[in-house]
């Protein structure tokens, strides 16, 4: 018995010794103070601009609230994590030093040496190297400091607890760096750097596992975005939002303005195209695009829409013609430049619908952004139609005029409006 | 810009509309300082309502106030008001409210700062007539619990504070039951001074910036 005992003791020793290794593996002693004056100079101007690529105002900046000041809750399924105060002020990174920043970013820990909740991209963010790291250091002890204390995370046992985020980072997480492939263009590099890291694509365009962790950065096959109810589409399926038959110029084009022929960025990328990539450098957009388009594709089974009951292709029908078809046209062909056709848009027949119920019920605009100031905006419906009308009409625009996809149902639909709380 | 904006139309059309949550209201004709002063107030959280916020999270301050300019320059005809359902007494209660104020409460009059005719003053004093009294109970109701909020000093959260429930019902009641005159656009100016200082007057201020 006691032998057992022993065993068992000595085994816990051993993953606790291995938990504890894994966490702070390849960690460097931090010596550095915060610098006692600002920054300035070319460093600070690189940080502008790379903070924009990392997109970190969006989380870190409340809803009218200070830029970078932090406050805006993230809601996860594990409970509501609230982002932190990127300002040089006491409450926010003041007492941060360079390495303290770096230590963030690439494993993951805060000056406290709190391990932190991945909410927080830095499984992404790891692969940013560190003079970029600096360059976005030294920019955020630029801007303006607030005050405004962290707001603790309302996050449910056991997950609450670090010893959970410790196992949890354990199994998932791995300080990296990003390494050229040497078979590709320093082009498809400077890409695949941005796509996977700062820009962490990733962090939404990939399938997250029930713990809430990305199989690998390189994926991109679509996710459905926690708590919110939208679908990143796959970037490496042409049935979904994969670019390899695009031209780069069309690709760029998307990512700086948010609309092509091809496609309209809507809902969380309007946010990213708003915010981040429309404010980077034709080059770097550019090797993006070369990324984009080179991801290995997947082969998508081919879509057989099962018939629909003759009443709900009564019910689309009519209620497409009263309030779809003055814009979208009689065919789903739409209007050039102003409204997007429906028959044959990627976005309607996703395998996942949430995005197309999303846009009937919330309706939306696409990003007013420098290439297209004056975007034209889609009405919501969520006062106008019931779910089982929602349903019907998406089921209608999903098999008509040569789309293929599959009905929806009421449930859905309502489950969704619920979820969404519109 | 009409095409750009079937988004907004299908709810506040021309004259706005009731739906299940509440009511539209009309937005052709109010100043265009006010319906600027809106926009950023749903987007930056001042105001709140879900399907607003998201609408307008993607759009630039300059397109917000290229489209309150919009709304702002349509000249379209009012609907008759319709028949009050309240007593009498309520209606004089607010009708007083709305010319004279309460002095004795420090409640200034409506029209002080709203207009002799009540069509609002340019560019950001909204109008108060056309619209329901569903919805100016609701945005009172708002006012006095901090749901609704504008730039301080926010005058209208304190006037709303400053009167019982009853008045804001009588006051609701009379200005929803008044007809428009013939003509209904904003006053170019006030004849006096408004007594108390209002934030959402002065300029319009965008998204903060970095």
């Amino acid at each position: 018995m006691r032998r057992v005992l022993g065993a068992v003791l000595l085994g816990l020793l051993a993953v606790l010794a291995l938990v504890l290794f894994l966490n702070f593996r390849g960690e460097d002693k931090i010596h550095d103070a915060p610098p006692l004056t600002p920054p300035a100079g070319e460093s600070v101007a690189r940080g502008a601009y790379l903070a924009r690529a990392g997109n970190c105002i969006a989380c870190h900046t409340e809803r009218g609230g200070a830029p970078f000041a932090g406050g805006r809750a993230i809601e996860t399924p594990f409970g509501t994590v609230y982002a932190s105060n990127l300002t040089p002020h006491e409450t926010g990174l003041r007492n941060w030093s360079a390495s303290h920043f770096w230590r963030a970013l690439h494993h993951g820990r805060a000056r406290d040496g709190r391990l932190l909740y991945p909410a927080f991209p830095y499984p992404n963010y790891t692969f940013v190297s560190r003079a970029d790291a600096d360059a976005i250091y030294d920019y955020l002890r630029t801007v303006p400091p607030v005050e405004r204390p962290n707001t603790p995370h309302r996050l449910r046992w056991p997950y609450s607890t670090q010893t959970a985020l410790a196992i949890w980072r354990a199994l998932y997480f791995r300080p990296g760096a990003h390494e050229d492939n040497r078979a590709q263009s320093a082009e498809w590099n400077r890409g695949a750097y941005l796509v996977t890291g700062l820009g962490h694509c990733g962090a939404c365009h990939t399938a997250r596992n029930p713990l809430g962790a990305s199989s690998d950065m390189m994926d991109l096959s679509g996710g459905v975005l926690p708590m919110q109810n939208w679908y990143a589409p796959s970037l490496a399926s042409a049935a979904e939002a994969g670019v390899a038959d695009w031209d780069l110029a069309q690709i760029v084009r998307l990512l700086q303005t948010g609309v092509t022929q091809r496609g309209t960025v809507l809902g969380p990328m309007a946010e990213v195209v708003l915010q981040s990539t429309q404010h980077l450098a034709p080059a770097d957009l550019r090797a993006m695009a070369v990324f984009l388009k080179g991801l290995p594709q997947s082969k998508q089974p081919a879509q057989q829409a099962p018939a629909l009951s003759a009443r709900v292709a009564e019910r689309g029908a009519k209620l497409y013609g009263d309030h779809c078809a003055q814009c979208h046209g009689e065919k789903g062909e739409g209007v050039p430049g102003a409204y997007p056709a429906l028959a044959g848009n990627r976005a309607v027949t996703l395998p996942v619908a949430a995005n197309l119920v999303q846009v009937v019920l919330g309706g939306g605009f696409a990003p007013a952004t420098a290439g297209n100031p004056r975007p034209y905006g889609m009405p919501p419906f969520a006062t106008v139609l019931s779910d089982a009308d929602v349903a019907a009409v998406i089921s209608h625009i999903r098999t008509s005029w040569g789309n293929r996809a599959g009905a929806v149902g009421e449930f859905a639909v309502s489950q969704q409006r619920g979820g969404s709380r519109i | 810009m009409a095409q750009r904006m079937l988004a907004c139309t299908v709810c506040h059309g021309s004259q706005g509309r009731a739906g299940p949550d509440g009511f539209y209201p009309r937005i052709a004709g109010k100043p265009a300082g006010y319906l600027y002063n809106q926009l950023l107030n749903f987007r930056d959280g001042r105001r709140h309502y879900g399907l607003m916020a998201r609408l307008l999270d993607p759009l630039s301050d300059a397109y917000l106030l290229e489209i309150a300019q919009h709304f702002a320059s349509l000249d379209l005809p009012y609907a008759a008001p319709p028949r009050p359902r309240v007593p009498d007494a309520v209606l004089q209660r607010g009708q007083a409210l709305a010319r004279n104020g309460d002095q004795a409460r420090d409640i200034p009059a409506c029209e002080q700062c709203h207009g002799p005719a009540l069509t609002g003053v340019v560019p950001n004093t909204p109008g108060l007539l056309g619209l329901s009294r569903d919805y100016l109970n609701s945005q009172m109701g708002a006012w006095r619990t901090g749901q609704r909020r504008a730039h301080a000093p926010d005058c209208m959260a304190r006037i709303a504070r400053q009167l019982a429930p009853e008045d804001v019902v009588a006051v609701a009641s009379w200005l929803a039951a008044q007809p428009l005159p013939a003509d209904a656009a904003p006053a170019a100016s006030l004849p006096r001074p408004p007594v108390i200082k209002c934030g959402s007057a002065s300029q319009p201020a965008g998204r903060q910036q970095p």
